[in-house]
């Protein structure tokens, strides 16, 4: 369970300072699904580096299942990361000199897990995304959709607790924006992760059960109806969608 | 996934991974080729003093130079008449001690008896100027009776006036020759002047040929007066027999005719004289203290030792050994510290442009260290790169240089005041020769020799630029924030 409690991020910009968060108070529980929206500018991005322990709070805790992130020890933090939170970007983010396979362990690298073990979880990953023929694959061969794929391969192989998404469908068409959250979705919805996306698309935001919106460093909720919380099982997703997470679900044991 | 990563990041990144690779290739190569060229005029500097001193010989001793009277005045005088008959040839060899400087041959006992002195031996060197030619006289006419009178050579006009008698015809042609002489212990032939030889065709002195009117001459002087074996030849009257062709090892020998001592001593003029005493000591680790003592026991002599006349070297050969060791070496740091700077600053700034892979890799949890060792990683291989190139291009450059061997000119002497050489017998013109005597000037071939030591160092190099570089690369890649990193491009 995340607890965030007057969350405040300043940035230093030449002589101007940057307020991105304003004490921001949020409570997400596991399984939640939570969407951010705002304006550019308006924090979002900053909230999700947050809660991802990508980054410090000026003031204020964030606290993962009890511990603040804000207050331990990089080293630590670095391996909370590795263990715990999977994360999806925008760009997709994937190391151009590696293939699919490759990217997918990077993952498990910090891990420790044994090469062969390694190729095999990052293979079965990628069979449950739909690239089961694209293992040996480098970035530049596969298309917008498929890249972003591997990415949701490579931050589930480690069957983290937490899944945060930095507007995951920000370079994709319009088709290819819908088999990813709905994948995203089926994913979350079967196997109990927590869940948060940020993204500026409205449509997608209109999906969540909770939306989070951000203007100015400021938050505040919306409770949209729908399943909030992630409850493991089939369910009444698509068919090309409920077959991703089936075979996704079976590679890591959920 | 280290190794995967690294040769796909390098693979990936050529252009980047050549250009840093050449940049510390150009440095190591450049050590390579001043290393390899010191080392050769190192070399070429052992040659010139071997050649002074022959193989085994630790020092000379030669006579404190004094300064020259009006009566040794080293000047060679010749005598010839003028002969009414242009045909008649006359020939006239002029001998002289090397630099008019000489010792009592049992000096040469003394220096052996000396604490530290393995063995001594003396040798006398000379020089031979020979002038072969006619003179002949003029003939004076008057110009009214056209009576022949004698006149002096030139066939000038005897006066101005009417009726003066006036020389006519008459005058001078000569050839002068000089060349050196050796005169050769015969019982201790494996030290001193011949020692640096071998005796190509025919055989060398016995030890019974102490007074025998014999003679070994250089390969490049038989050559030119065309002797072999068998044949003889005559200095100042004397006629020699030649028993062999000696073939210095290096070019740099310049004795022309080796004698028994004995007849060398006879024909100088200089009887139970040497010029020079070479000596070996028995610990080459004491030449220092052996000459010491010979200084102080033995009064009026010079004992010079190989690290003096290295001292003496002069010439392009010394320029070009100074500019090696001095310029070359700084050049080759100078060029060296550029570029592990260049690559350091070029690793530096692929860091720079790899934020968002880097950023990446620790938002998914690599560590620090995991990042920092694959930058120092990909340096190292760029710096083992750069090794192999600048030792190719080191030994490309080196074995030009051997190639080419440029001709050096190392002059020796000119700097000693304090007395001769190592006894080298050096050829001089006529009247020249207690300036030859004082620099002798020899050509040597320049190599460039590379050795393990500086192959070791090139690839030492190489890899301590690849640490710096990485160093630089791995500490930036490690104060990377993953949220920076991310904010950069999101």
């Amino acid at each position: 369970m995340y607890k965030l409690t007057g969350v405040t991020k300043r940035y230093t910009r030449g002589k101007e300072t940057v307020e991105a968060l304003r004490g921001v108070d949020l409570t997400i529980e596991d399984g939640d699904q939570l969407v951010i929206q705002g304006p550019t500018g308006g924090g979002k991005s900053t909230l999700l580096q947050m809660i991802g322990g990508l980054d410090r709070p000026t003031s204020g805790s964030v606290e993962l299942d009890g511990v603040d992130l804000a207050s331990i020890s990089e080293a630590k933090l670095t391996r909370l990361r590795a263990e715990k939170i999977g994360i999806i970007f925008q760009s997709f983010n994937l190391i151009p000199t590696l293939t699919a396979q490759e990217n997918v362990e990077t993952a498990l690298v910090p891990l420790g897990v044994k090469p062969a073990e390694r190729r095999e979880r990052a293979a079965e990953a990628l069979r449950s995304v739909g690239l089961g023929e694209r293992l040996t694959h480098v970035p530049t061969e596969l298309s917008g959709g498929q890249q972003q794929r591997v990415a949701i391969a490579r931050a589930l192989v480690k069957k983290p607790k937490v899944l945060l998404a930095d507007e995951p469908t920000g370079n994709l068409d319009e088709g290819t924006r819908d088999d990813i959250v709905g994948l995203l979705e089926g994913l979350w919805h079967e196997y109990g992760l927590t869940f948060i996306m940020v993204t500026h698309d409205s449509s997608i935001a209109r999906r969540a059960p909770r939306l989070a919106t951000i203007k100015a460093g400021q938050i505040s909720l919306t409770e949209q109806g729908g399943a909030r919380r992630a409850t493991p099982g089939p369910s009444a997703q698509a068919p090309e969608q409920q077959q991703y997470a089936q075979q996704f679900g079976a590679a890591q044991g959920y | 996934m280290f190794g995967i990563y690294l040769k796909r990041e390098l693979s990936r990144r050529k252009k980047a991974a050549l250009v840093i690779a050449m940049g510390l290739a150009l440095g190591i190569a450049l050590v390579i080729t001043v290393n390899s060229v010191s080392a050769g005029m190192q070399q070429a500097q052992g040659k010139v003093l071997k050649s002074l001193y022959g193989l085994g010989t630790d020092m000379t001793v030669t006579k404190a130079r004094t300064a020259p009277t009006s009566s040794s005045s080293g000047r060679p005088k010749f005598d010839f008449d003028a002969k009414s008959d242009s045909s008649t040839t006359q020939s006239s060899d002029r001998v002289m001690t090397q630099g008019g400087q000489s010792l009592k041959s049992s000096l040469v006992t003394e220096v052996a008896a000396q604490k530290g002195v393995a063995s001594a031996v003396g040798a006398l060197s000379l020089n031979v100027t020979k002038v072969d030619g006619s003179f002949t006289q003029g003939k004076a006419k008057s110009s009214t009776s056209n009576s022949g009178q004698q006149g002096g050579p030139g066939g000038q006009n005897g006066g101005g006036s009417t009726g003066a008698p006036q020389v006519q015809g008459g005058g001078a042609s000569f050839d002068v020759n000089s060349y050196s002489v050796a005169g050769v212990d015969v019982t201790h032939q494996d030290l001193g002047p011949l020692a640096t030889s071998k005796i190509t065709t025919g055989k060398t002195f016995t030890a019974a040929q102490t007074s025998a009117k014999v003679a070994v001459l250089s390969k490049s002087y038989a050559k030119q007066n065309k002797y072999t074996v068998g044949k003889t030849f005559k200095i100042s009257g004397t006629k020699y027999t030649v028993i062999g062709i000696a073939t210095p090892d290096s070019s740099e020998s310049t004795t022309d005719v080796y004698l028994p001592l004995k007849q060398a001593q006879t024909l100088g003029d200089a009887k139970n004289k040497v010029t020079t005493i070479y000596v070996k000591a028995t610990d080459s680790k004491q030449i220092a203290t052996v000459k010491a003592t010979i200084q102080k026991n033995i009064s009026g002599t010079t004992v010079t030792t190989s690290a003096d006349l290295a001292d003496t070297v002069s010439g392009s050969l010394s320029t070009a050994s100074n500019l090696a060791t001095s310029v070359g070496k700084w050049l080759s740091i100078a060029v060296l510290i550029a570029a592990f700077l260049v690559a350091a600053l070029l690793t530096s700034s692929a860091v720079s442009r790899r934020v968002r892979e880097f950023g990446t890799l620790k938002a998914l949890g690599w560590p620090s260290r995991k990042v920092t060792r694959q930058v120092v990683g990909e340096s190292i291989v760029n710096g083992l790169l750069g090794g192999v190139l600048g030792i190719a291009l080191g030994l490309g450059a080196a074995y030009t240089v051997t190639a080419i061997s440029p001709k050096l000119t190392a002059e020796l002497g000119s700097t000693g005041g304090g007395g001769g050489m190592g006894g080298g017998p050096g050829g001089g013109g006529p009247g020249q020769q207690a300036a030859s005597a004082a620099k002798n000037t020899i050509d040597i071939a320049l190599t460039a020799p590379v050795s393990v030591t500086t192959i070791a160092l090139a690839a030492g190099l190489a890899i301590t630029g690849g640490l710096i570089a990485g160093a630089m690369g791995g500490w930036r890649a490690s104060r990377m924030r993953p949220a920076d990193a991310l904010r950069s491009v999101s």
